[in-house]
């Protein structure tokens, strides 16, 4: 099991209802934790329509997870 | 640089700092809080963003629009917060030797800050309703 540091903003936030959480999974990529997130929070957003970032830099859906990385899904943006 | 803002823009103030004898060509583009979206009336909205992150990203465009454009400087600020009608929500100041690379700049920052910064735009609507943009299903016709 790891322990993975997860932050949630915007839409993804709200329905969590909090900000950030430890989170101890098995999950070997990006992919098979929202998977796991998605089951369990229900969250609305596919993953076709988030972004993932690993220890704050963009990263491939399955890429490889470590213990202690820090984790966040990226909602669809809407700046400007 | 690419910044966030916790308060609100002031262009004259900003722009000084592009000042460079070697500019001839200064554009700028303002987004402004706007009263409706797709149909709806907004009343206020609020932005969030995932701050490392949206740094970063926001000076790697400034830097992508350093490299295709022959600018002089750039600079783009992002609000964050809550805002009102009428408030501006980004700021980009490009200078250039000429017109046309300023022009051209100004328009890539804006769009790729758009599409590509982690930001995120809460609308609160006349009727009491709130949503994401971008990230809920239309409402109901």
């Amino acid at each position: 099991m790891k322990r993975l540091h997860v932050l949630y903003f915007a839409i993804l936030r709200e329905q969590r209802g909090l900000n950030e959480e430890h989170v101890q999974s098995a999950a070997a990529t990006p992919a098979a934790l929202y998977a796991e997130l998605v089951s369990r929070h229900r969250f609305s957003l596919p993953q076709d329509r988030v972004r993932v970032v690993v220890n704050e830099s963009f990263a491939d859906w399955d890429s490889a997870i470590s213990d202690g990385d820090s984790i966040v899904f990226i909602p669809p943006v809407a700046g400007g | 640089m690419f910044s966030l803002s916790p308060s609100p823009i002031d262009p004259a103030n900003v722009m000084e700092r592009l000042n460079h004898p070697a500019a001839g060509a200064y554009a700028s583009f303002e987004g402004w809080v706007r009263n409706h979206n797709e149909g709806r009336p907004v009343m206020r909205l609020e932005y969030e963003a995932y701050a490392p992150v949206a740094v970063k990203e926001g000076e790697l465009i400034l830097d992508e629009a350093r490299r295709k454009f022959a600018i002089v400087g750039a600079i783009c600020i992002h609000r964050v917060g809550a805002l009102e009608i009428g408030d501006i929500a980004v700021w980009v100041g490009v200078t250039a030797a000429h017109r046309g690379a300023a022009f051209d700049a100004c328009r890539y920052i804006i769009d790729e800050v758009k599409a590509r910064v982690p930001i995120w735009k809460k609308e609160h609507y006349a009727s009491g309703n709130s949503g994401w943009v971008n990230c809920e299903a239309p409402p109901p016709d």
